[in-house]
């Protein structure tokens, strides 16, 4: 296996590996507010359960750079890449969704903690607190553009 | 634990604070014609249980049973709730004191607690097992009991177990981590030595006095506050104006009640950011006081109703709502 090879694989599993754990630790914190407001108003579990899955997001646009990625060079499709300068290229266009992904998630995860706080106070402002956290998927969702277009254009 | 460890309890405690009675319940319980109609309310709003019904002490005795047992749940490190039940215990030590030097039996001055309630502070002060209490009460709990024995002066008593109480809070609120905490410990001590200072005032006690009974602490200058507390009113009010105390000030201008009323809203102050924080045990604590303040406000509402006290008289004696 090539170099460039080992780089554009390293960039596929960061996409998944740091976007992942981003999503990871902002839902698991979100699942505990989450579990917080259910046990004493389970009426809201629709709603907090929502506000918990925001954060995933990230995740599951890791893994989306990720098999674009696998499937361009050689992995599920496509050619192997035999020069360094393009397996670097590959890892380079990932690393947009690999760690705005990462902290995206983290943030995205306190903002649905305080807003599933809002929602425990005031059930009727739901819709308002859907938005605060979206706001911050914003940036995930500009890191995944830069990561495909980059990724689609090599070669 | 770290901050981010009380998302789950901070999460219920958003949920248990839209049962906590705002200005408007208080204000409608003191517009009230009589306590079953206080009662009656209360109970709408979950207050009580199956056995408290129609019976007001049952009922606050219910509340706080409700809000140990939320706090138990919540895990809440012990030594802050340790430092949070400082004056129960210390007010616990006093009514013992009290009751085995009088031998005048009274159960109901007792607050409730799993290691010093009644029946064990009765049994450690009997057997004079001061070992059996905390650290940090044990020389006052002997020194008190022995005044106590001695000369009868309940007055003595309170000021060296009160005294020891604010001394060990501010300790151990030094070592604590949470902002909150510290706070809360700093306004305590402030707002308790204002207070004493203004009792002292009233009663003629003189400056040695105020020096055994003040607690040191950051806010206040304590050898000034009891200077001007033995002086007269002016003295004192003129301290509280250039201390950053002004509303103090002016609470203690208008009438003793409002006064009252000034010093659990100072703390009831000191505890309000928590409402918009989210993750640390902040706003736990805060729910706790809160509930502490609302239960005393209820208990208040109570008692002027049961002695016909007029709706102005209950208004002015109710303190400010934590929601």
């Amino acid at each position: 296996m090539s170099l460039g090879m080992v780089f554009a694989i390293l960039g596929a599993a960061l996409s998944t590996a740091l976007a992942g754990m981003g999503s990871a630790w902002g839902v698991g914190m979100a699942g505990q507010a989450a579990a917080g407001v259910v046990s004493e108003d389970p009426d809201q579990f629709a709603k907090v359960l929502l506000l918990q899955l925001l954060p995933g997001t990230q995740g599951i646009y890791g893994l989306l750079v990720t098999f674009i990625t696998l499937s361009r060079i050689g992995i599920l499709g496509g050619n192997m890449i035999t020069d360094t300068n393009t397996g670097l290229m590959y890892l380079f266009a990932c690393l947009p969704i690999a760690i705005v992904g990462l902290i995206s998630a983290y943030h995205q995860g306190r903002t649905s903690v305080s807003c599933i706080g809002l929602v425990a106070k005031k059930p009727d402002q739901f819709g308002k607190a859907m938005l605060f956290p979206a706001m911050v998927e914003t940036y995930a969702i500009l890191a995944l553009l830069v990561s495909i277009l980059a990724i689609t254009n090599i070669g | 634990m770290s901050d981010l460890d009380y998302v789950y309890a901070v999460a219920r405690i958003r949920v248990k604070e839209k049962s906590l009675l705002s200005d408007m319940d208080i204000s409608q319980l003191a517009g009230m014609d009589d306590e079953r109609g206080v009662l009656a309310y209360l109970e709408d709003k979950g207050w009580g249980d199956q056995s408290s019904s129609g019976n007001s002490e049952a009922v606050l005795a219910a509340e706080e049973r409700k809000t140990m047992q939320l706090m138990r749940e919540l895990k809440i490190d012990p030594a802050v709730f340790s430092l949070l039940s400082y004056p129960n215990l210390y007010h616990n030590l006093k009514a013992g004191i009290k009751e085995i030097c009088t031998s005048e039996s009274n159960a109901a001055a007792f607050y409730p607690d799993e290691k010093y309630g009644r029946e064990q502070m009765l049994r450690i002060l009997t057997d004079k097992d001061f070992k059996a209490l905390p650290d940090h009460m044990r020389d006052a709990a002997e020194r008190a009991y022995e005044v106590m024995l001695q000369t009868r002066d309940g007055q003595k008593c309170d000021v060296i177990v009160d005294r020891a109480c604010l001394d060990a809070m501010g300790r151990a609120g030094k070592k604590q981590k949470n902002a909150l905490l510290k706070d809360y410990v700093e306004s305590t001590i402030a707002v308790t030595d204002i207070k004493i200072a203004v009792r002292a005032l009233r009663t003629g006690k003189n400056a040695a006095f105020l020096k055994e009974a003040l607690s040191p602490c950051d806010s206040l200058d304590v050898r000034t506050l009891a200077i001007a507390a033995s002086e007269n009113e002016e003295a004192l009010i003129g301290y509280l104006e250039t201390h950053g105390f002004r509303e103090a000030a002016e609470a203690l201008k208008e009438s003793p009640s409002a006064f009252e009323r000034w010093c659990d809203n100072h703390l009831i102050e000191t505890i309000r950011p928590q409402k918009t924080n989210s993750v640390s045990m902040g706003p736990i604590i805060a729910y706790y006081l809160a509930r502490q303040n609302e239960i005393k406000t209820v208990r208040i509402v109570l008692t002027a109703k049961a002695n016909g006290f007029s709706e102005e008289a209950t208004r002015e004696r109710v303190r400010e709502m934590y929601v």
